[in-house]
């Protein structure tokens, strides 16, 4: 069970998300269950197609047809939001959580004004007038680090850099303070030498308000250095989930392992990097057992036939049958504190 | 963003110049005029007379650049059958063609737009459906096709509207309107719905597919994300990303509408500058013919010249200075 706070601000379980399209029904997210406690950030790793935006799509609601959520819960600060109707938790979105996406240069809409997209989000969520609006909006610009708010609010998204035009997105992703913050790889699109900024003003910004949230991404650098826990996750389920020093310097579940071994190292020995054979399955092909199970050097046979469902081993959950065997003498016994 | 329109500017003077180019020509390949004007029976020393008078023996670049400033300040010559100066023909006919156009195109714009918003935003609901059903026949019928049906249902069986003409018009200085008299705006009818039929399905159904195309953005996505209600990103976000697109091609379309009357305004006997050229046809009548032919052009460049002006009104990526960063 999980070790957080009495309420979580987010708590999602067993949340299974389904796309029914013509050959059948894909299987994105596969029962993910996984919680983020008050001011804490998760991070969520995987490879492409692992079922990672479409969580963060499901939490706020936003699965485009023909995907539906088909099962689980996701519920916000212990209230059921996954069934609530359209205009509900459409009144949660930007109030409540918030979401970031991966291109700030098509995240605005390049025919209104910064200010009109920020004005017209703070009176969505409040009773402000146009001027108090106006004058939280210039605010909101001089946290997220715009010089000169006041004469660049009035600019067309056009007119700004890329990094620049990331922290109007974060402003107006905060606008209505909300609880839960969602970023969908925000710094893929970025320069590298923005990346580590943007980043640490998310971070920042989240702390000094208590938000919580959630960190999409494939960078490995950014998790270690960025969350408090992180969540691994293969063909839409979570494989490992845990505090981000355990998992990333001493993972479980064999494909944590060998997605750690994948990250060059600078320090010490240049050694060659692991690689993990194979690819992930497509949807429409996910083995039965452990979804891992055709590329896992450790597959025995129970893998092959029944789902390892999460079971904590100390501070972490891990789905894999290795860690299921009350005497074995396996890598993840010895860890266990 | 002057110099786009400058430049805006200059494209249609060299448009307008290789249509007066072939207007001039056909002067030239269309019949002899100092034939056409005297008759069989002048004698020779006529024809000289006249050839002379006429300009004809001049260098032809001279001719084309009298021609050009003659068409310039709205001097086309005298119609070869009416006897009349050309200008006042088409002065005569021009508000009938213009009030039949104009009313076509805001028609068309209005309803197109409406319906175009209402199938993508209904994408999937019956009433859609069949109003795309619908504009799919309306793009494949021809127009007179339209106009003879309409005749049909609505002056021949139903007996409300009149089949033919502008009904009574009233005198305003030399512009006549049919806009202010019940036959007039009874007249009108059908004629409209003729000549915007087509073009009101070519925008719904662009309004319609670009609309769903900006739906799929990621803004509208980050507008979602962001609590706005849905109306407001249907009509305040995505449709304004969506006109940019079809006020291109519109604007385009209401030069053909322009073009199209001919069509129409032949179906209704409708005294426009259309009908006009049918006649001025059918008697080679040059000088009537090639004063259309650069009114027509004269209408497509003005138009594009509109749109270019909308466009920047609309896209402030233009307004910048740097066209290049508008995609």
């Amino acid at each position: 069970m999980s070790s957080e706070e009495a309420v979580p601000v987010v708590s999602v379980r067993d949340l299974t998300v389904e796309f029914v399209t013509r050959r059948g029904t894909l299987r994105a997210l596969d029962r993910v269950s996984f919680d983020v406690g008050r001011g804490e950030v998760l991070g969520v790793v995987g490879e492409s197609g692992a079922g990672k935006s479409v969580t963060g799509a499901a939490i706020i609601g936003l699965i485009d047809p023909p995907g539906r959520i088909a099962g689980g819960q996701v519920l916000l600060s212990g209230e059921r939001i996954d069934n609530l109707p359209p205009d509900q938790i459409r009144k949660l979105r930007g109030k409540r959580i918030g979401m970031i996406f991966q291109d700030p240069l098509t995240s605005l809409n390049p025919l209104f004004r910064i200010s009109e997209q920020l004005i017209e989000t703070i009176r969505v969520h409040s009773d402000l007038d146009a001027a108090q609006a106006r004058a939280r909006a210039i605010a909101l610009l001089d946290e997220v680090g715009i010089p000169a708010p006041e004469r660049r609010i009035d600019s067309y998204p056009h007119e700004f850099s890329g990094g620049m035009r990331q922290r109007v997105v974060i402003a107006l992703a905060l606008c209505a303070e909300p609880d839960f913050i969602i970023a969908d790889e925000p710094t893929t699109a970025l320069d590298v030498s923005v990346q580590a900024q943007i980043i640490a003003l998310i971070k920042t910004l989240c702390r000094e308000r208590g938000t919580s949230f959630m960190l999409v991404t494939h960078d490995m650098g950014v998790i270690a250095e960025t969350v408090d826990r992180v969540a691994v996750m293969y063909a839409g389920r979570v494989a490992e989930i845990g505090p981000v020093r355990d998992v990333v310097k001493q993972p479980l579940h064999p494909y944590a392992q060998g997605l750690m071994g994948a990250i060059p190292s600078l320090e010490g020995q240049a050694q060659r990097l692991v690689q993990i054979p194979g690819s992930m399955p497509r949807l429409s092909a996910i083995p039965p057992g452990c979804a891992f199970n055709p590329r896992c050097a450790q597959a025995f046979a129970r893998c092959h036939v029944e789902r390892p469902e999460l079971i904590a081993v100390g501070d972490r959950r891990v789905a894999c049958h290795l860690y299921d065997q009350p005497s074995s003498g396996s890598a993840g016994a010895e860890i266990v504190s | 963003m002057l110099a786009y329109i400058l430049r805006s500017l200059m494209q249609g003077i060299v448009v307008m110049l290789a249509v007066a180019f072939i207007a001039f020509s056909m002067f030239r390949f269309v019949g002899d005029p100092v034939v056409n004007m005297l008759g069989q029976e002048a004698t020779l020393q006529d024809r000289a007379e006249l050839t002379e008078r006429l300009g004809l023996n001049d260098p032809v670049p001279l001719q084309f650049a009298r021609f050009v400033a003659d068409a310039a300040q709205g001097d086309f010559g005298i119609s070869y059958r009416q006897g009349r100066k050309v200008s006042s023909l088409i002065l005569e006919r021009l508000p009938a063609t213009v009030e039949l156009a104009v009313l076509s195109a805001i028609f068309a714009f209005v309803v197109g737009i409406a319906l175009g918003v209402y199938a993508a935003i209904r994408r999937d609901g019956w009433i859609a459906n069949l109003v795309m059903a619908l504009s799919l026949i309306g793009v494949s019928l021809p127009t007179f096709l339209i106009g003879i049906g309409l005749i049909y249902i609505f002056a021949v069986e139903l007996r409300w509207l009149p089949s033919f003409g502008r009904g009574d018009t009233v005198a305003i200085g030399w512009w006549t309107t049919g806009l202010l008299t019940t036959s007039g705006l009874k007249s009108l009818v059908m004629p409209v719905l003729t000549l915007g039929f087509l073009q009101l399905t070519l925008i719904m159904r662009l309004v319609r597919s670009e609309m769903l195309e900006v739906m799929r953005t990621d803004f509208i996505r980050f507008a979602r994300a962001r609590g706005i209600p849905e109306r407001r990103i249907e009509f305040r976000h995505a449709l304004r990303n969506t006109l940019i697109p079809v006020i291109t091609i519109a604007g385009v379309q209401l030069g053909g509408v322009v073009a199209f009357a001919i069509v129409t305004e032949t179906v209704f006997q409708w005294p426009g500058l259309g009908a006009l050229f049918v006649n001025a046809v059918q008697f080679v009548d040059v000088p009537v013919m090639s004063a259309y032919l650069l009114f027509v052009a004269f209408v497509f460049v003005l138009t594009s010249l509109l749109v270019d002006l909308v466009y920047v009104a609309l896209d402030p990526r233009l307004r910048s200075g740097n066209p290049a960063m508008a995609k």
